[in-house]
């Protein structure tokens, strides 16, 4: 570093003051509203599209699987064979089907069939997916291993096909046994993703100040862990909710589903099968119901993926 | 001003006219709404074959500007005023196919981290023959020749070898080489370096700026030099810019600004400069310290003695409140054969933590001094040896005692990102402690927290805020929140520094040294920057590959270090052998 005559441009400068006013080291901000990570996401997901539109789609699917009876007065499965696949009129919008119920009644108490199946579905795969997840990811060792190889060996077994051999075997279906069904052969993937969401969590230093605090092994895992890890479990289930919806229409266009008694829009598609060249329009209201609702949990998924979970966003 | 029609290439190296010039730079950030101004009129040149260092903490705008000058700003950000002069080119506004021609070729970068700046999947060579066939300067087995002779050029030994390795069969020191022999294998006339070095150990610091500096002297390349240490910077460069908040406060000869500073900012700064500081930090007479330790731990014997503590509460408080004795620690790898491989990571250590003082252990990475703080917090077991906690020996703890323990030696962790839950707020975080070992009512630890706050200065409304929400630094001082809310004998700070900004560190070593008198506390420091030992330690513990090299007072090992490897260290600190004007 040899002393030379200082060049042009480089001479000694300094800055006014008042340019840059010197600030406190390290001040906290105080003109701020306090926020969490889940108000943050909140404030994010409220302005978006994505999550509006869904959202108020969903919400009215739950008041229709509610309150049925606030949308129609028509009974589902009153028959009128004199009308069969008549087309719209007064009090009957959408017309008949070929056992002369009406459409849009059927349509309305439909949802509460394929809602139901979805949210029960949803609830015990969470549940059992993520307590298996968490004690797998957060205990590791030998407790890993037995629970992951549970795990794929349940993953192994497609959802559908798994299903349909259940339920044939099963005497009395109802709701209930489809959920149970589906669920059986839907955890692994919650158990999966918490078990990845967890082990990443259980390496930071607030859980190893945790354990220096003293806090126990598992109220380590249920105040420290466990909230931190449940974003990518909240974005999967809502997803899968869609699906389990999906897989429900499937079994009961099937005939294995759900039975004929319970109104389904799955049920309603297959019976609209035959006369499907003549009155197409039959097939396909329950279809459009159908998608409608699978679309919106999915969409509504990949919204809370993005709030959640900001490294998974593509763009 | 130079012909702007000749090529860069051909014209003589050290001419008259700057080679880069800034000009009255602004640089906008779009996020979301408003726009950020992160660069804010900023002004410099660097002439042929000079060094310029360009100094801030982080957010001061000087990676942004380096960026905006080789037309790598991200996605969000654009140069919206003033002018960047290349060789007397406006490049401010070039097209990306003009930068695509100017990098590399006519100027070369050596990006900040050594570990993820190599793509892994391809061969060390291979990486250097893509940045010399994209340049068009050589091809096929000219460039494989070539790449191996930029190794060896960047001081890896047996290059030709090296050159077929990947990138995490190298070293950290060794990748940044790597990098360095990319950034500088077309011969740029300017090559931009942010923070070459901050991921790297001091000693290999040194090595690597040493062996740029000899290089681009030879070469005559022009260096801008971006880093956050002052004394790096004063050391390596001619000449100085000091950023603040997205504008120059101060710039001029180096020498002159570091023992003549003027801006208060930079006044500031190269106060608080660990390398240039020489002093430990005094708040009271040390004796008294150490007096009020005992004391403090005299009550703590008190608060459990009527419980089944006998055991743990000797008569006195010992004067050694740590005694580490003989401590192995030895971890089995996966690894070829069926046995896999032993590592000792800690290897025979044996020292004592003297009541009321604050120790360092201080060793670079894989030094296995974290390793020896993990045991003395008592989280991981030991292979052999004993830590006595008060003449206790730690393994002999029942479950009850450890919990005891656990009351009287708080950690403090490095990362001030990933040290408190994102999901508590700061009131939550600080009354854990308190609620896990039941401590008062709902009532009293709310007043606790905010009498903790109060200490580690925080503004009380901080309470309802989140982690989120803070700085590093201000992180940093929750968890020191959290670790005193029950009043512990001990700390163990876990480069608890490491992480922030020169002014921020500086403002929690005092805050460190403050509550050391105030609480009586015993701090075992673990680091491996001995500038901040010389602020904070009365004793040091040097360790190098596990093993304990050197161990004596603060004032021995930096007057007259026993061992060379201590002397190495010393001698790697940037800036210290600068002297600063009164």
């Amino acid at each position: 570093m040899s002393e030379t005559t200082v060049r042009p441009g480089q001479e000694h400068y300094v800055a006014p003051l008042d340019t840059t006013p010197l600030a406190a080291v390290d001040a906290v901000d105080e003109s701020t509203p306090s926020a969490s990570l889940w108000g943050d996401a909140w404030k994010q997901l409220r302005r978006r599209p994505l999550f509006i539109v869904p959202s108020l789609i969903i919400v009215l699917l739950i008041v229709v699987a509610l309150f049925p009876s606030l949308f129609t007065s028509v009974n589902p499965r009153y028959q009128e064979l004199s009308r069969a696949l008549e087309g719209g009129s007064e009090g009957h919008p959408l017309g008949f089907t070929r056992l002369g119920t009406d459409v849009y009644a059927r349509l309305v108490h439909g949802a509460r069939a394929s809602i139901s199946v979805g949210l029960i579905t949803t609830a015990i795969v969470v549940v059992v997916g993520g307590v298996v997840g968490a004690l797998a990811g957060f205990f590791g060792g030998w407790i890993d291993a037995l629970l992951s190889r549970l795990v794929d060996m349940f993953f192994a077994l497609p959802l559908i096909l798994g299903a349909i051999v259940m339920l044939q075997a099963l005497q009395g279906r109802n709701v209930w046994t489809v959920a149970l069904t589906l669920s059986l052969f839907g955890w692994p993937q919650v158990a999966r993703i918490m078990r990845s969401s967890v082990l990443q969590v259980r390496g930071n230093e607030y859980v190893t100040a945790a354990k220096s605090l003293g806090l126990g092994r598992f109220s380590t895992l249920a105040r420290h862990v466990l909230p931190n890890a449940l974003g990518p479990v909240i974005v999967i289930a809502t997803i899968s909710l869609g699906t389990f919806i999906a897989a429900e229409a499937t079994l009961s266009f099937l005939g294995i589903g759900l039975p004929s008694s319970v109104v389904s829009w799955g049920g309603d598609i297959s019976n609209a099968v035959p006369s499907v060249r003549t009155d197409p329009w039959i097939l396909l209201w329950p279809s459009i119901a159908l998608s409608v609702t699978v679309l919106s949990f999915l969409m509504l998924g990949d919204a809370l993926r993005d709030a959640l979970d900001p490294k998974g966003r593509t763009r | 001003m130079t012909e702007p029609t000749s090529t860069p290439a051909e014209r003589p190296v050290g001419g008259d006219a700057p080679l880069l010039q800034v000009r009255d730079l602004h640089v906008d950030f779009s996020s979301g709404g408003k726009p950020v101004h992160a660069v804010r009129g900023v002004n410099f040149s660097v002439y042929p074959g000079q060094t310029v260092a360009v100094v801030g903490e982080s957010g001061s705008g000087k990676s942004t500007s380096a960026q905006a000058v080789i037309g790598l700003l991200p996605g969000n950000g654009k140069v919206v005023g003033g002018q960047v002069l290349f060789d007397g080119q406006d490049i401010a506004h070039a097209s990306k196919k003009e930068f695509v021609a100017l990098r590399g070729r006519h100027i070369g970068l050596v990006p900040q981290d050594p570990m993820s700046n190599l793509n892994p999947v391809w061969s060390i060579g291979f990486q250097i023959r893509e940045a010399l066939e994209a340049n068009g300067l050589a091809k096929g087995a000219a460039a494989k020749e070539r790449a191996v002779e930029l190794l060896e050029e960047a001081g890896l030994g047996d290059a030709a070898r090296r050159a077929k390795q990947y990138p995490h069969e190298f070293s950290g020191g060794m990748r940044q080489r790597a990098l360095i022999a990319i950034g500088l294998s077309s011969r740029p006339r300017l090559l931009i370096a942010d923070e070459p070095t901050s991921a790297l150990d001091v000693t290999v610091q040194r090595q690597i700026l040493d062996h740029l500096d000899t290089l681009t002297a030879e070469m005559g390349t022009a260096v801008l030099l971006i880093t956050h240490d002052l004394g790096l910077a004063a050391e390596r460069a001619e000449h100085l810019v000091v950023m603040y908040k997205g504008q120059v406060v101060e710039s001029g000869p180096a020498l002159e600004i570091l023992q003549r500073p003027q801006h208060p900012y930079t006044q500031r700064l190269v106060s608080a400069a660990p390398s240039l500081a020489s002093r430990r930090l005094e708040s009271v007479h040390r004796a008294e310290v150490v007096e009020h330790a005992r004391e403090h731990a005299v009550e703590a014997h008190e608060r459990v003695a009527g419980g089944t503590h006998a055991a743990v509460g000797a008569d006195t408080a010992t004067p050694n409140v740590i005694e580490v004795r003989n401590l192995v620690k030895e971890f089995h790898l996966r690894g070829s054969g069926l046995r896999g491989e032993t590592l000792r990571a800690v290897d025979d250590v044996s020292f004592s933590v003297r009541r009321g003082t604050t120790t360092a252990v201080v060793g670079e990475s894989g030094s296995g001094k974290s390793t020896v703080a993990q045991m003395v917090l008592s989280l991981l077991p030991v292979t052999s040896g004993s830590v006595l906690f008060d003449g206790v020996d730690l393994t002999e703890l029942d479950r009850k005692q450890l919990f005891e323990f656990r009351r009287r030696v708080q950690p403090i962790f490095q990362n001030p990102y990933g040290s408190l839950d994102p999901s508590w707020s700061i009131f939550r975080t600080v009354e854990e402690p308190l609620r896990v070992h039941g401590v008062g009512d709902a009532k009293s630890r709310e007043a606790r927290v905010r009498d903790l706050l109060e200490k580690v200065s925080l503004p009380a409304s901080s309470l309802r805020r989140f982690p989120n929400e803070l700085s590093g630094g201000q992180r940093q001082r929750v968890a020191i929140a959290r670790a005193l809310a029950l009043n512990p004998e001990v700390v163990v700070c876990d480069e608890a520094v490491s992480a922030l900004d020169v002014l921020v560190q500086g403002q929690i070593l005092t805050l460190l040294n403050d509550l050391q008198a105030e609480l009586g506390l015993t701090y075992l420091f673990i680091t491996h920057d001995l500038a901040v030992v010389r602020q904070i330690a009365d004793d040091v513990v040097v360790m190098e590959k596990g093993r304990l090299v050197e161990s004596a007072t603060t004032d021995e090992v930096f007057e007259s270090p026993k061992q060379a490897y201590t002397k190495a260290l010393l001698e790697a600190i940037p800036g210290g052998s600068i002297r600063l004007g009164a």
